[in-house]
């Protein structure tokens, strides 16, 4: 049977729907409404979770306890045995960590193409058209979803939360969980809670932000000089942690902490997909970067194409005196 | 034995080039372009070479014989520690991820792996993720967003990051692919001497494989440059003057003593 539905997989913490969910359960709304159709939620894990889902039009729910945190290969198999029974026409999850790894094995595994790092999407009558950004934002490229199933990851933040976050009440459809999950080829061992940092770059009114631009970690002398002349914290993009030169708690981003201070001076970050899921909505955003053709460029409000090295003591100095 | 660990590689556009779109603007053209390593692979590369020093796994890297610079990728990787290197030929040249999966999944069956480790993503992945893909191809369990990786007999213990710096901790048996999203420490450097040693050595194995068979594709319609609907106001003048301005923007905002 083809229900031709659109279905997100929800994700959660156990006790709470993610805003993404809700992100993508607006956006398949709107699609089920153009295109005559209902949006359909997989919810994975425990079942009391559906409350929160009124959004919907049904959630087809999945109850077993090695399903009651992401586990890539339980969730897999359950998502396999939903989607043979539901037939939707399009799926949609999160860009984030369930979707990197979830969304490339289903398009092997259930036979559908797969839109990933998707922005927008907007149906038509013969196709679900997407939006994707390639080369960390540099390049869009609009795809058709136009076979009778496709998958799309959508990036955070693309679409609102609010249109998803509906207060009716949903058709819930028990489903069994199948028999592979007793039999999986991984467990979990802990969930691990991000340590607390030095300083809290949540609750910073400005933040001096560095990336790979800065090349070392002696560099970061510099900076921090210009930070402890402003009196304020450092922050980082990922590969600068990654490099071990800042702890975790100074990572911004979409695997780091969303930072919204009344202003954001970026030096020598290129503007990824990754780290604008964690500063766009800063008030003020000022970036250096040499290369004019930066994606961060059409995002930021101030920009500077001086290299970092001449213009960080440049603007110590005026900050000293 | 021990535990043999393939690290598949591709070579991507250098982010910092201008990238150029072909006459019918339904693909990047990367003829003129510079291409790199892609940066997860070279995390997956580290993290793998971190498993084999500590209990002398083997490491081979595997790239396409089509990619750009491949042979500067693989020999840079046996100077860094890798034990061999393959170049595997029986692709069509196709850039889109599917395509590859089914050309490495294709040597993956003819030699197998323990673990494959490989970049969570590259920067031109339009219709997906390779290790999923590759996972799904060879049957084989998955994990993808991970960091650090530590073998232990027939099962690794490795961290699956999610946002916000949550994780968790899993117990995955081998065999299993795994998606690298960093190496427990920044990747190590080859001296340009070890480099061309190497290169000098030769030794790259060309396999042609058959490659398995691969999904529906997308259709790209168009590829495009986002326009500069919102593009930052640009401060132009010598450091100094930059400077001067910015101090004035934080100053006007009340942001700055002084
Ligand atoms: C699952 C996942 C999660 C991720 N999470 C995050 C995250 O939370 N946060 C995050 O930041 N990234 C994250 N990333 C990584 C992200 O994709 C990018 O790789 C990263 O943001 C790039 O960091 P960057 O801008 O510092 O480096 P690059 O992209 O390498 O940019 C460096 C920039 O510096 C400029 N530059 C170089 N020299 C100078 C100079 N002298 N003066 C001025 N400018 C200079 C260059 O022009 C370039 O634009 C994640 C990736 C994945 C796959
Ligand atoms: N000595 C070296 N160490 C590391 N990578 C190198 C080296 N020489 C060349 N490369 C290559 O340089 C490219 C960019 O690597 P990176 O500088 O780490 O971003 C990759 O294709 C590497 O394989």
């Amino acid at each position: 049977m083809v229900s031709g539905n659109i279905m997100v997989l929800a994700e959660h913490t156990g006790k709470q729907v993610s805003e993404g969910s809700y992100e993508l359960l607006g956006k398949a709304r709107e699609l089920a409404a153009a295109l005559g159709c209902q949006a359909e939620v997989a919810l994975f894990g425990p079942r009391d979770l559906a409350a929160q889902l009124g959004g919907a039009d049904v959630v087809v729910s999945v109850d077993h306890p090695a399903l009651s945190e992401y586990l890539p290969e339980a969730y897999e198999q359950a998502l396999m045995a939903v989607l043979a029974d539901r037939n939707p026409r399009l799926i949609l999850m999160s860009n984030a960590t369930v979707g990197l790894d979830l969304g490339a094995a289903l398009s092997v595994r259930w036979q559908a193409p797969l839109a990933a790092y998707v922005t927008s999407l907007t149906a038509e009558p013969a196709a679900v058209v997407a939006t994707a950004q390639i080369l960390g934002g540099k390049v869009l490229a609009e795809v058709e979803l136009g076979g009778e199933r496709g998958i799309a990851t959508v990036v955070g933040g693309a679409f609102p939360a609010a249109a998803g976050q509906g207060d009716g009440s949903c058709a819930v459809v028990e489903f069994a969980a199948p028999a592979g999950l007793e039999a999986l080829r991984m467990s979990l061992q802990q969930v691990l809670e991000p340590q607390e940092g030095d300083v809290d770059i949540t609750a910073a009114d400005v933040l001096v932000s560095v990336g790979r631009g800065i090349d070392g970690r002696d560099n970061l002398e510099v900076v921090q000089e210009l930070a402890d002349a402003l009196g304020v914290p450092l922050s980082a993009s990922r590969p600068v942690v990654d490099a071990g030169w800042l702890p975790k708690s100074r990572q911004v981003g979409k695997s780091g902490l969303k930072v919204k201070p009344k202003a954001y001076l970026m030096f020598g970050i290129s503007g990824a997909p990754e780290h604008l899921e964690g500063m766009r909505s800063a008030e003020l955003i000022i970036a250096c970067n040499t290369d004019a053709g930066a994606p961060i460029f059409d995002v930021a409000h101030y920009g500077t194409t001086v290299d970092l090295f001449d213009l960080i003591p440049a603007l110590a100095e005026r900050v000293k005196h | 034995m021990p535990v043999r660990i393939v690290v598949p590689v591709k070579a991507v556009p250098d982010l910092v080039e201008e990238i150029e779109l072909t006459p019918d603007e339904t693909d990047i053209d990367r003829e003129f372009l510079k291409f790199v390593l892609n940066e997860w692979d070279a995390q997956a590369l580290e993290e793998a070479l971190l498993v084999k020093d500590a209990t002398g796994a083997e490491v081979v890297v595997v790239g396409l014989h089509e990619d750009p610079d491949i042979d500067q990728a693989l020999y840079t990787a046996i100077a860094k520690g890798a034990d061999s290197a393959v170049k595997i030929s029986g692709g069509e040249g196709s850039t889109r991820t599917s395509d590859r999966a089914a050309v490495f999944a294709g040597y993956l069956s003819a030699e197998p792996a323990d673990l494959v480790l490989t970049g969570v993503q590259a920067a031109d992945d339009l219709d997906g993720q390779l290790p999923p893909m590759l996972a799904a191809h060879l049957g084989l369990p998955h994990v993808s967003v991970v960091v650090g990786v530590q073998a232990n007999g027939n099962a690794v213990t490795i961290r699956q990051e999610f946002a916000g710096g949550r994780s968790h901790e899993l117990e995955v048996s081998l065999p299993a692919v795994v998606g690298v999203q960093a190496a427990r420490q920044a990747p190590r450097y080859a001296p340009i001497s070890r480099i061309r040693q190497a290169m000098q050595a030769g030794g790259l194995r060309e396999v042609d494989a058959s490659p398995g068979t691969t999904g529906p594709s997308l259709t790209v319609r168009r590829m495009y440059r986002p326009e500069a609907a919102g593009h930052a106001e640009m401060l132009t003048g010598n450091a100094d003057e930059v400077a001067a301005k910015i101090a004035d923007l934080l100053r006007g905002r009340g942001l700055m003593k002084g």
